[in-house]
């Protein structure tokens, strides 16, 4: 039987204009689908729905239906709505047909009025040191529902200011509104159930349970959702405020989810990383590991500048001092699922020039069934669809090593891997002539001959292939190092010293050339790439055993 | 293209003597050398500054000696030609106003892009950067021209406080120290 997709669309009447939204969808998105914001705390489309902030409160009706005929009941030629005689929370309403809701009545404002002014009553009003502050749920509908003033004449509540729940989490009790959206993720999403409330009525305080704290590696998602400045961060604490920085669409290289983030930085600064809605991915969540990621940039063990035979050289004698040796033949590759896809067929081609063996090894770890899978690399895939390999990922490099001592790889071009941690020992390394285009100053780097550096995910622009065979693609947040090139620069003039052809490295022609060889990727390009990715074809690769099992949104495919 | 020439009046006997223009420029002078003197000899004298006079901007402290600048930010944002630049810290636990948590690590404002519009003094919520009387800034390079926060807290001095936020704050915290009931 053929299903249609998509959603059954009803009727919704928002203050008296009819809509179409899409049927027992809960009110709060389903108004958000029109472009009607109703104000929340407490209700996050991801977690179970606790009614308890009360600012969503509209009014709702429905049409009148007589009794005995169950008839519509018409008034001016109009069915009458019957109005519920008391405001409800939108958030814990399912979209009916023929819901007829109010948005800008007089009750509905006098709630939010209300409601604003009691969560002022304690509210510590200490915007300019908030980190909240310009991201700020309480701030933004202040604005628009607060009074101006306080009529409160008793002394406000005084509250614990820094509370530390755990390794990476400080709470300022006072600012909390108590709308329990960071017990519930614990609860629900991190399975980690360690928060909860004390104290009644104003005394009322969040708090870990007795000798328990949020270590969770998903704690840094409690200050994501907190609509208040009451979870803060304790790494991005009074690091900088919100509306300086520029967010930049990316995707979380910590493993082959895919994870979307979103970069804030400012002035080739990266201050912290949040993750980015993707319902098909990661939902509004990451993990803190994932976050730890930034540090890569300014890592005292980052290569910035090339070296050849150990030491410090300008990018021009660099890539020509490595092409000498590319050319010499016998070339082994060890490609990356670091890589960018883009990346993984200029190095496809290198590969196809020299006759060489390409080697993508796997970067295992385990995985927590969530959001980090046992592939510790973006884009194993995207090897797989850009023709570096058509096998699973090596284990290790003992294959490479077995043709190393055999004499069959005597020049070897690195990408993003430290190949002494797979297996290749320094005697092994010792008998080839080594081109190492990398990260970081690890053995591999000690023991090549020419060094390039390579960019972090956050200074170049690229696409990943996730587990699902998504493509998802990633902006450059910040520049590089003074004096380096982007990875797809490098591998093209790589590429070129061995073929004596200019090679091309702009993302049109790669994307050109990549749709036209892999069918999977016919009639795809970067701008066909939507902002949540797209799902291409990996049922070429189905006999393929890939490490991952089953994560927040992905299930191995069952073998037949 | 066609050329119209204007006939000038010719002068009379009194305007080629040059006379009455002499004698004119010499009332000017006579009445203003027996007039009270306007100048003012700078430097050695110096103006009054009026009363909300839009002076350099400083950084103040409250009349306890506390840095009121929190390093909110605002300033910075709003600052026109982008003259400050604040390097946000936070307040060791050890200190006595630990309980302001935030404070300026660095605070700098380059007076070659200040154009002294003061909004920065308008928009600070804790009413810690001043506009004041110090109208004169000089230097021989630029580096001189950037005031850091020891020089910003150096030209402010004290300003008197009339809500004392911060210490109210603190006292109403210590009273109800120790929970409830």
């Amino acid at each position: 039987m053929v299903t249609d997709n998509k959603p059954s669309l009803v009727a919704l009447n928002v203050d008296g204009v009819e809509y179409q939204v899409s049927a027992g969808a809960n009110l709060v998105d389903a108004l958000a689908s029109i472009g009607k914001e109703v104000p929340h705390y407490c209700y996050h489309p991801k977690l179970t729905v606790a009614g308890n902030c009360r600012m969503c409160l509209v009014e709702l009706g429905s049409p009148l239906r007589d009794r005995a005929t169950n008839e519509l009941v018409m008034e001016n030629g109009k069915p009458k709505i019957g109005w519920q005689p008391k405001p409800a929370i939108a958030c814990a309403t399912n979209v009916s047909p023929g819901l007829h809701v109010r948005l800008d009545s007089p009750t509905v404002k006098a709630c939010r009025e209300g409601v604003t002014e009691m969560l002022l009553l304690n509210h510590p009003l200490d915007c300019p040191i908030c980190d909240q502050a310009g991201e700020c749920k309480l701030q933004e509908f202040s604005a628009e529902y607060g009074r101006g003033y306080s009529r409160y004449v008793d002394e406000k509540n005084a509250k614990p200011k820094h509370t530390k729940l755990g390794p990476r989490v400080t709470l300022d009790d006072e600012r909390c509104i108590l709308c329990s959206r960071c017990v519930r993720f614990c609860n629900e999403v991190a399975k980690d159930p360690v928060l909860g409330f004390v104290n009644r009525g104003s005394y009322n305080t969040l708090t870990c349970f007795p000798g328990r704290e949020l270590t969770n590696n998903y704690s840094l998602n409690t200050v994501d959702i907190c609509p208040v400045g009451a979870l803060t961060s304790t790494d991005f604490r009074f690091k900088m405020r919100v509306w300086f920085l520029k967010q930049t669409s990316s995707i979380c290289t910590e493993s082959s989810t895919g994870v979307n983030t979103t970069v804030w930085s400012r002035e080739g600064k990266i201050y912290r990383i949040t993750p980015r809605r993707n319902d098909a991915v990661n939902d509004t969540w990451m993990s803190d590991s994932g976050r730890e990621i930034l540090r890569e940039v300014d890592a005292a063990h980052r290569i910035t500048a090339p070296q050849v035979r150990g030491a410090a050289a300008d990018l021009e004698s660099a890539l020509t001092t490595a092409g000498e040796i590319l050319r010499a033949g016998a070339v082994g590759v060890v490609g990356s699922g670091h890589q960018t896809i883009e990346e993984q067929r200029l190095l496809t081609h290198f590969t196809q020039a020299t006759q060489a063996k390409a080697y993508v090894p796997a970067r295992a770890g385990s995985a927590d069934g969530l959001l980090i899978s046992e592939d510790r690399t973006p884009n194993f895939r995207g090897a797989l669809l850009a023709g570096l390999t058509n096998r699973a990922a090596d284990r290790d490099l003992s294959v490479l090593k077995a043709d190393i001592d055999a004499g069959r790889v005597r020049t070897l071009l690195v990408c993003r891997e430290d190949v002494t941690t797979l297996g290749l020992d320094a005697t092994t390394l010792a008998k080839v002539r080594m081109v190492y285009l990398g990260l970081h100053n690890d053995a591999t780097a000690k023991a090549a001959e020419v060094v390039l550096p390579a960019l972090s995910v956050f200074e170049r622009s690229g696409h990943f292939v996730n587990c699902q065979f998504r493509v998802q693609s990633f902006v450059r947040a910040i520049p590089g190092p003074v004096g380096t090139l982007p990875d797809v620069a490098i591998l093209a003039r790589l590429l070129g010293s061995v073929t004596g052809q200019p090679a091309a490295f702009d993302a049109d022609s790669l994307w050109k050339d990549l749709a036209a060889k892999q069918p999977a990727l016919a009639d795809l390009s970067p701008s066909k790439v939507p902002s949540d990715g797209v799902i291409v074809d990996g049922s070429a690769w189905a006999n393929l055993s890939f490490p991952e099992g089953k994560l927040l949104k992905f299930a191995p495919a069952t073998k037949a | 293209m066609a050329v119209k020439v204007l006939e000038r009046r010719p002068l009379s006997f009194w305007e080629r003597t040059y006379l009455p223009q002499v004698l004119g420029g010499l009332r000017v002078t006579w009445r203003n050398i027996l007039r009270p003197s306007v100048t003012l000899q700078y430097p050695e004298q110096r103006p009054t500054i009026p009363k909300g006079y839009r002076g350099v901007p400083t950084l103040v402290r409250d009349p306890n000696g506390r840095e009121k600048c929190v390093s909110c930010q605002l300033c910075e944002f709003i600052c026109p030609p982008k003259a400050i630049r604040i390097t946000p810290g936070e307040i060791p636990a050890t200190a006595e106003t630990a309980h302001v948590e935030k404070a300026p690590k660095e605070f700098e404002i380059n007076m070659l892009r200040c154009i002294y519009c003061g909004l920065c003094q308008e928009v600070c919520p804790e009413e810690a950067i001043w506009l004041q009387n110090q109208y004169s800034m000089t230097g021989t390079t630029r580096a001189e021209m950037v005031n850091n926060k020891a020089r910003l807290y150096e030209l402010g001095g004290t300003l008197p406080d009339s809500h004392f936020k911060w210490d109210h704050k603190k006292a109403e915290s210590e009273r109800q120290a120790g929970g409830h009931h």
